[in-house]
């Protein structure tokens, strides 16, 4: 199968743009970047696909590859979801911090440098008294 | 057998509820399916004994997976002691707990389980089903270990209990499915009557795999000592789990692939050193305790120690009485754990420096209580003897030199055992100076019976072995090397005789010397004793796994996402480099594409270095735009066509997030690693160029597509590829995706509207959803006279447009008529219901832009979640109603009909999917507007009241 260096050539720039806006701090940007890298996953998938041809319309002789277009079909939708979600995200945490830019996770720094959590190991002492029947105890 | 098991887990189920109403008594019915299991078993001994009974539960046919049980001899008689022991152990509880125990539901229903598990463990022949049934009993064995949740002491042993012998099952798993794949067969009695070749490193790795777990469900060392620790549960799941069943699983295991692989390198050389270390370290602790739990405990894990040593011989002498021990085992150190659970209740302590006098006011339990020891230490004419009998002559005739190193370290191992037999039987009953003589009522028979019953089975037994066990065993033993023992009080003037009187001479003399002793104990006290190597390993495991936190959790999601993409970059890189399918497919390139693909390379370098967000957020929708045209020269209206309508509506949300949020983009921490950034995202490019080449490459086979015009046309009578695929062909992978998108406008909303989250849309005051404005109600001059749309006059007059407002007018539902057509033509020409419902969603966003969120609200017939809703309801109907009639899902049914003169109407079942399909965008788009646009709107105007009025002017 052949490849169109074009969509190539526009896919490797989506994808590294893509990844630059992604490591961002900027919440806005990375949406973008995520957008970017969406586009650029489709362009793969098209390239994928082998030559251009006519619309895959029955009857129409032949015609480019139908399946990768339907991936990239129900692709193109869910990435709108997915960022409709993203932007939901970004005026949430604009209304509680008026900021859009990511923090370091608190949460997740006090996990690495939090107490030893106690091992719940028996007793050592060989005298405790263990069972008593309920009501005698 | 299979009824029995759902027997149990029925009555498991039921108990609780039981439980409440009845009190304890409700263990009267839990101990029906134990003893029907004991009496099932009984009446099927001709056909054990003989050629075996087996059930089979075909599970999954089509992949050969089948549940298989069997009842054979050793089967039989572990089944036997374990439903028998199980059913008195159960009525022991009704007198043992008081109606008002906590937890107490909950406790006999997990007891009954256990009993199902444990007789499921030792009928099951696919290794698998005995792996499901093994971990079953830890993780019963957990929860009855732990029943006094409230004590730490209880959750700590039970969760040793649980790690160590999950861990032993983690490796026995492995071990199975290397034994599995070795010999080629699942059941256990398919791998001991053809085993793999001793030779192969499979069957031997599998091997000592088994035995892993076997040692750590038994309790050998160093694993013994999560048994003296399980000595926190209650007084009967010891006597049952700790002395009679769970223990016994790994005992019966090393019984049931000893004909095969005893002669395995490293089997009986593992087994017997471990087994008599086990008998010995058991042997000495029992000494040393003061409670009489753990002076048993310690006993059973000697006792274990012992069971392993005889049973890993794999001779037919050594397996009938290996498994003769056995059944002496469970009776008398039952009966022991049970005495010991009468005495606690009648004295209230264990302590048996306390406790005194005791057997002058209970003799009845007291003479059980002799009874069971002196089977324990070995006196004649009781069971224990019989087979510590058969037992050493097995030893003395197995392969040497282990069998007369397991002689030597039973015969040493029993002089502790009397000693400890004497030990608890003084402890318990005897009178002491100094003690504290308790004055105790006599307990009721039934409380008593269970450990007398079980008693007696001892002293009678002990006659009667060579009529009621030898059969069995010796069925089990049946084609070992060698002749199997008898099972008989007198086998003549011996050397095994000598070495029993031996034996109790010596345990007598320990026992008499017991307080010269003590220094001595003290003295090879270990320091260092396994449960410190458990503790030390397990606080090691959490420092490693806090500093490993600590060390790559920076909390910076930057830094994540860099390490994932790194991570990536480089394993893929080595893989496809290594594959060396790099064979540079013919390339091509034409002008359109060319120019096309140069602007959005332009268009997303800008992106990156944009300052504004609004220049960002359009120059990437340039890229997307340029995706559309690429569509376009490729053959793919249908992608054209969704693309550009996304790309409008994602301008669109993103304009609607980002008036409320600041113009520039953060500037002051913008560009972190600028250049560590710029590296990672050409490599993360390159690898993805490389992974088109590669796969370009590696396309040989003929596409499946190429079937799917024909497959178009026939199944799903739509000339539109595309779209039959997706509301067809591939349906499932459609549903799979709208349910994504209903789940994404959900949680838009949810993020949203903060104050909880209301579904309907808001409503203008003062007219009615439908109807005409004006007729009923007093007429508003504002709206007869100037308004195009009826909410304008909801939005402040510097914000309206009049020229909007007459477009969105004029064009609102002409659009609608577009998208309805986009909808149904999409079948056979470009459209369908993602593009349609898309189109409708712009009206929509035309209607709001135009005036607001109440026009929005009077614009939408629907709210978001009912169209939502409608659309997965009519999306899994059209999966779910062939299933109905008998077909597979997603099958669609074309209706076509010729009217003559109107000429022809075609309908497919599939376009009611993409009805759904349609439904669900046009809600995904509406619950976006109302989220991101309406209630937005609505949180700026009322901080702005709020800030209005908060300065007095």
């Amino acid at each position: 199968m052949s490849v169109s260096v074009a969509l190539l050539g526009a896919m490797a720039v989506l994808y590294a743009c893509g990844v630059y806006l992604l490591l961002e701090k900027s919440v806005t940007r990375i949406i973008l970047g995520i957008l970017l890298i969406g586009n650029a996953t489709n362009l793969l998938l098209l390239a994928l696909a082998g030559p251009p041809g006519a619309p895959p319309i029955a009857g129409s002789g032949p015609s480019s590859d139908p399946l990768p277009q339907a991936l990239i079909l129900t692709a193109i939708v869910i990435t709108f979801a997915v960022s409709a979600f993203l932007m939901a995200l970004v005026y949430r945490s604009w209304r509680i911090a008026q900021e859009d830019r990511l923090e370091r996770d608190e949460a997740d720094v006090a996990v690495g440098q939090g107490d030893q959590p106690e091992t719940e190991a028996a007793a050592a002492d060989e005298e405790s008294e263990f069972d008593r029947p309920g009501g005698t105890g | 057998m299979f009824s029995l098991l759902a027997l149990f887990a029925l009555t498991a189920l039921v108990l609780p509820a039981l439980t409440r109403r009845l009190g304890t008594k409700a263990f009267l019915v839990a101990a029906v399916p134990p003893a029907a299991a004991f009496a099932a078993t009984f009446a099927r001994t001709r056909e054990a004994l003989g050629p075996g009974v087996r059930e089979r539960f075909s599970y999954l046919p089509q992949l050969g997976v089948a549940l298989d049980v069997r009842l054979d001899a050793l089967s039989w008689t572990l089944a036997l002691v374990v439903t028998g022991v199980g059913a008195l152990v159960l009525l022991y509880c009704v007198s043992y707990f008081h109606d008002d125990e906590p937890g107490l539901g909950r406790f006999a229903a997990v007891l009954t389980a256990f009993a199902g598990a444990m007789y499921g463990l030792v009928i099951a022949d696919d290794v698998f089903l005995l792996f499901t049934f093994w971990e079953l009993t830890s993780v019963l064995s957990y929860l009855l270990i732990g029943h006094y949740a409230d004590r730490r002491a209880s959750r700590g042993a039970a969760l040793q209990a649980l790690l160590v012998t999950t861990l032993g099952g983690l490796a026995m798993l492995v071990g199975l499915v290397l034994l599995q794949d070795a010999a080629g067969a699942s059941t256990l009695s398919a791998l001991v009557a053809s085993p793999p070749p001793l030779t192969d490193g499979r069957a031997v790795t599998g091997i000592a795999l088994v035995l892993a777990g076997a040692v750590t469900k038994s309790a050998i060392w160093p694993f013994h000592f999560w048994l003296p620790g399980a000595m926190a549960a209650p007084t009967p799941v010891s006597a049952y789990l700790h002395a009679a069943a769970m223990v016994k699983a790994g005992v019966y295991l090393v019984l049931r692939l000893a004909p095969a692989f005893a002669a395995a390198p490293g089997w009986r050389e593992t087994l017997v050193s471990l087994g008599v270390l086990t008998m010995v370290v058991g042997g000495v602790r029992a000494l040393r305790e003061h409670d009489l739990k753990l002076v048993l405990a310690g006993g059973t894990v000697a006792q274990l120690g012992f069971l392993m040593v005889v049973c890993s011989l794999g001779t037919a002498a050594s397996q009938t009485a290996g498994l003769a021990l056995l059944v002496a085992h469970a009776l008398f150190k039952s009966t022991l754990f049970l005495v010991t659970g009468v005495v606690d209740h009648a004295v209230g302590t264990r302590d048996l420096r306390r406790i005194s006098g005791l057997g002058r006011r209970l003799p009845v339990l007291a003479g059980a209580a002799v009874v069971a020891a002196a089977s324990m230490a070995g006196v004649p004419p009781l069971l224990g003897f019989v087979t510590k009998e058969a037992s050493l002559i097995a030893l003395g005739e197995a392969p040497q030199p282990w069998g007369a190193i397991g002689l030597v370290g039973v015969v040493l191992g029993s002089v502790l055992t009397v000693a400890y037999a004497l030990r608890f039987v003084w402890g318990a009953f005897a009178t002491k100076r100094g003690g504290v003589q308790t004055e105790v009522s006599p307990e009721r028979p039934a409380f008593l019976a269970p450990p007398v019953l079980l008693a007696l089975a001892s002293l009678a037994l002990g006659p009667l072995a060579s009529l009621v066990v030898e059969p069995a065993a010796a069925a089990a033993a049946h084609g070992m090397p060698g002749k199997a023992t008898h099972l008989v009080l007198w086998h003549g003037p011996t050397l095994e005789l000598l070495l029993s009187a031996v034996t109790l001479a010596g345990g007598v003399a320990l026992f008499l010397l017991r307080e010269r002793i003590v220094p001595l104990q003290e003295a090879i006290r270990p320091r260092w004793t396994a449960e410190d190597g458990y503790r030390r390993t397990l606080r090691t495991l959490d420092l490693v796994a806090t500093r490993a936190t600590a060390t790559i959790q920076t909390g910076s999601l930057p830094f994540y996402l860099a390490v994932i993409l790194t991570v990536f970059v480089g394993g893929t890189s080595t893989v496809l480099l290594g594959t060396g399918v790099l064979a540079a497919p013919p390339l091509f390139a034409t002008a359109a594409q060319t120019v096309t693909a140069v602007l959005m390379a332009v268009a997303a370098i800008a992106a990156t270095i944009a300052g504004k967000r609004f220049q960002a957020v359009v120059l990437v929708g340039v890229t997307g735009l340029g995706m559309a045209v690429l569509f376009g020269l490729q053959g793919a209206p249908d992608l054209a066509l969704t693309q550009v309508l996304v790309d409008l509506v994602t301008l669109i949300a993103f304009v609607l997030v980002l008036r409320r949020l600041p113009a520039r983009l953060g500037v002051a921490h913008g560009s972190s690693h600028p250049v560590v950034r710029i590296v990672l995202g050409v490599a993360v490019a390159a690898v993805m160029v490389m992974v088109v080449l590669t796969t370009l490459a590696a396309r040989t086979a003929t596409p499946i597509s190429e079937a799917f015009e024909r497959l178009a046309v026939e199944i799903g009578h739509g000339d539109n590829v595309v779209n039959v695929t997706l509301v067809d062909l591939r349906g499932w992978d459609t549903f799979g995706e709208i349910t994504v998108l209903v789940a994404a406008a959900t949680g838009v909303a949810s993020l949203v509207f903060v104050g909880g989250r209301s579904d309907v849309l808001p409503a203008l005051r003062g007219h009615r959803r439908r109807g005409r404005p004006g007729r009923e109600h007093p007429v508003d001059p504002e709206v007869a006279s100037g308004t195009w749309l009826l909410a304008g006059r909801t939005l402040r007059p510097e914000y309206r447009s009049i020229l909007l407002e007459v477009a969105v007018r004029l064009t609102f539902h002409a659009t609608i008529v577009v998208s309805v057509y986009l909808l149904f033509a999409g079948h056979n020409a470009p459209g369908g219901g993602f593009a349609g419902g898309l189109v409708a969603g712009l009206a929509l966003t035309g209607r709001y832009l135009a005036a607001g969120r109440y026009e929005l609200g009077l614009a939408a017939p629907l709210n978001a979640g009912v169209l939502l809703g409608l659309g997965l309801v009519l999306a899994a109907g059209t999966a779910i109603v062939p299933l109905l009639l008998g077909e597979p899902a997603l099958t669609s049914h074309y209706l076509g009909a010729d009217l003559g003169w109107f000429g022809r109407i075609s309908f497919t079942t599939s376009s009611i999917f993409d009805v759904g399909v349609y439904l669900i965008v046009v809600g995904v788009v509406l619950d976006v507007l109302r989220s991101l646009g309406g209630e937005v709107d609505r949180a700026y105007e009322e901080d702005h009241r709020e800030v209005r009025q908060g300065v007095p002017s």
